[in-house]
């Protein structure tokens, strides 16, 4: 069994697109949504939501009032900020029960807090796990771990060779939580200066963590300057650019109605590079 | 005044809203241009400011005296983050989990823990030639923990004028501790089903935190029209509306701005300012 995440560093370049093409193309897979706090595969695969589970990752303090003594013992331990005129602040509270271990008066319990459900659906592109984090919560990267082991459960059980992971953006806590272990990263890049200087970031994360990587670039003729100034640091360090993809009204079209472009307007040219891209990506794995 | 660029879906034109406004606010008040997306900072690839100081971010993790541990692994059950482990006696502590609390260190009971600053990233600040001051950070590659890095960006501020923050995407810590304290939030959105999911996770987000709000619809032109209609639907405003145009979209891809460049968007971005101050100041 496979593991291949698609990944960004910058948002908004394609990633969830390009993975939903995957899903429509690809045989006897799972798939995975991994960016938990803004997931919006569902959009595309119109899930039927199968088992719902729910996301106990850490604790939040509580101070009784009629126990505290307002002695601040609390306030000054906590690293967080979490704590104004005795009460906690649970957006900024961490969980890491300093304040209930330090206060004099035990005023301070720490409860069970639910940041996220995750669930298992079926599509019409086979198995998908996903979640939805709670507002404003943290543990995203707990989450995402949630989500892969329950895919990978999955494909043990139904004897499927590939998860198809739909990262998150950025490179922080929930990226490297989905980057950890898997086969192969597909880097979705797009043509701006934001998007090359993200890009490097991202490659940087890959090589860090020794994963085999490759590059698409997304609406490449916005900017094909840029596309061949993305080609050439590319070239520099050694990573391939597999596929280059022409920006296309019709992917929001396809969007819109809740499909991959794949699905949408299979002759068009951009149909025909997605699929040119997942045979290559197919190769390398 | 503090001001946050933030959405829930990435790359709906955060950077691009936040950089253009700081360049139509200049010319009237002092600004001050945080870029909290520490993660994958941009904005300086637009406003191109000389960052002359740099001071790194470090997180307090702690550090073992193996004189005087006995291996009782108090440590280890004081940890809510599983970045202890005691191993025949010896203590092993994985930094990267780390958050920073201080709980092993302030409860070992042989006082064989130390504080280590251990370096997460760099906050890097300086001038922009528009002559307002600009301060970005950046989390090391590898290092998972954002929010610290973003808080040493925001204690730069002096806060004597408009504080505008870009944020990260998302609705999670990062952007919590970006928009924590702000006097108004911009939503960016564009008119897509993905636009329209991400932006109701934020708004849930922004109300949860109590802070005024309202929406940009970016590329607008492109899509559908339910953004719009769903932002009527929960009364909320749309301050503004950039169209697709393909020339702004080269104009971004390049490192333009496009209030230097295009007359119309410098008026729209005047006018949102307007708008901002008036509701501010309700």
């Amino acid at each position: 069994m496979k593991e291949l995440l698609i990944i960004s560093g910058k948002g908004g370049t394609g990633k969830t697109s390009i993975t939903a093409a995957f899903a429509a193309l690809a045989d006897n897979k799972v798939i995975a949504d991994c960016d938990v706090d803004a997931a919006d595969m569902h959009l595309l695969l119109q899930p039927d939501v199968k088992e719902t589970h729910q996301f106990y990752a850490s604790k939040v303090a509580e101070i009784h009032e009629d126990k505290c003594v307002r002695c601040g013992k609390c306030i000054e331990a906590c690293r967080f900020d979490a704590i104004e005129d005795f009460k906690i602040n649970h957006i900024y509270c961490e969980g890491c029960g300093v304040c209930y271990r330090i206060c004099p008066q035990n005023a301070i319990t720490m409860e069970d807090s639910l940041s996220g459900h995750w669930f298992v659906s079926e599509t019409k592109h086979g198995p998908m796990v996903h979640a939805k984090l709670g507002i404003a919560e943290e543990n995203s990267g707990k989450l995402v771990t949630e989500v892969r082991k329950a895919a990978q459960k999955i494909a043990q059980e139904q004897n499927k060779s590939l998860i198809i992971i739909d990262g998150p953006p950025g490179i922080g806590c929930p990226v490297i939580s989905s980057i950890t272990g898997v086969d192969m990263v597909l880097i979705v890049t797009e043509p701006t200066v934001a998007g090359k200087h993200d890009l490097e970031r991202i490659i940087k994360l890959a090589n860090h963590f020794d994963v085999k990587t490759a590059v698409c670039i997304n609406k490449y003729d916005l900017d094909e300057r840029k596309t061949l100034e993305i080609e050439n640091y590319c070239k520099s360090i050694g990573v391939d650019v597999i596929s280059k993809i022409p920006f296309d009204r019709k992917v929001i079209d396809a969007l819109i109605k809740g499909l991959s472009i794949v699905e949408y307007e299979e002759t068009s040219q951009t149909a025909s590079e997605i699929k040119n891209l997942w045979q290559k990506v197919q190769n390398m794995l | 005044m503090i001001i946050t660029v933030a959405s829930g879906k990435g790359g709906t034109g955060k950077t691009t809203v936040a950089t253009n406004l700081a360049l139509v606010v200049k010319d009237k008040i002092s600004v001050e241009f945080l870029d909290c997306d520490v993660e994958e900072p941009n904005a300086h690839l637009f406003l191109n400011p000389e960052l002359n100081v740099i001071e790194p971010v470090t997180l307090p993790v702690p550090s073992v005296n193996e004189e005087l541990c006995d291996g009782c692994g108090y440590c280890k059950e004081v940890c809510e983050f599983s970045a202890i482990t005691v191993m025949a006696g010896n203590v092993l502590v994985f930094e990267e989990l780390c958050h920073g609390c201080g709980g092993c260190v302030k409860f070992c009971p042989k006082g064989a823990l130390t504080d280590k600053p251990k370096q997460i990233g760099v906050v890097e600040s300086g001038r922009c030639s528009e002559g307002f001051s600009f301060v970005h950070g950046k989390l090391n590659i590898g290092s998972p923990l954002a929010p610290p890095v973003i808080k040493a960006v925001k204690k730069k501020a002096k806060n004597d004028g408009v504080v505008i923050i870009d944020a990260p995407p998302g609705t999670s810590c990062p952007v919590i501790a970006s928009l924590s304290r702000s006097d108004y939030c911009l939503l960016v959105t564009e008119p897509t089903p993905f636009g329209l999911n991400d932006l109701k996770l934020a708004v849930g987000m922004v109300r949860e935190m109590g802070i005024p709000f309202g929406v940009i619809i970016n590329r607008s032109g492109l899509g559908d029209d339910k953004v719009e209609k769903y932002c009527d639907s929960e009364g909320i405003p749309i301050l503004l509306k950039i169209p697709f145009d393909r020339r702004y979209a080269e104009c971004y891809a390049r490192g333009g701005c496009v209030v230097e460049e295009f007359p119309e968007l410098y008026k729209k971005f005047n006018d949102l300012w307007k708008e901002i101050e008036r509701r501010v100041e309700k």
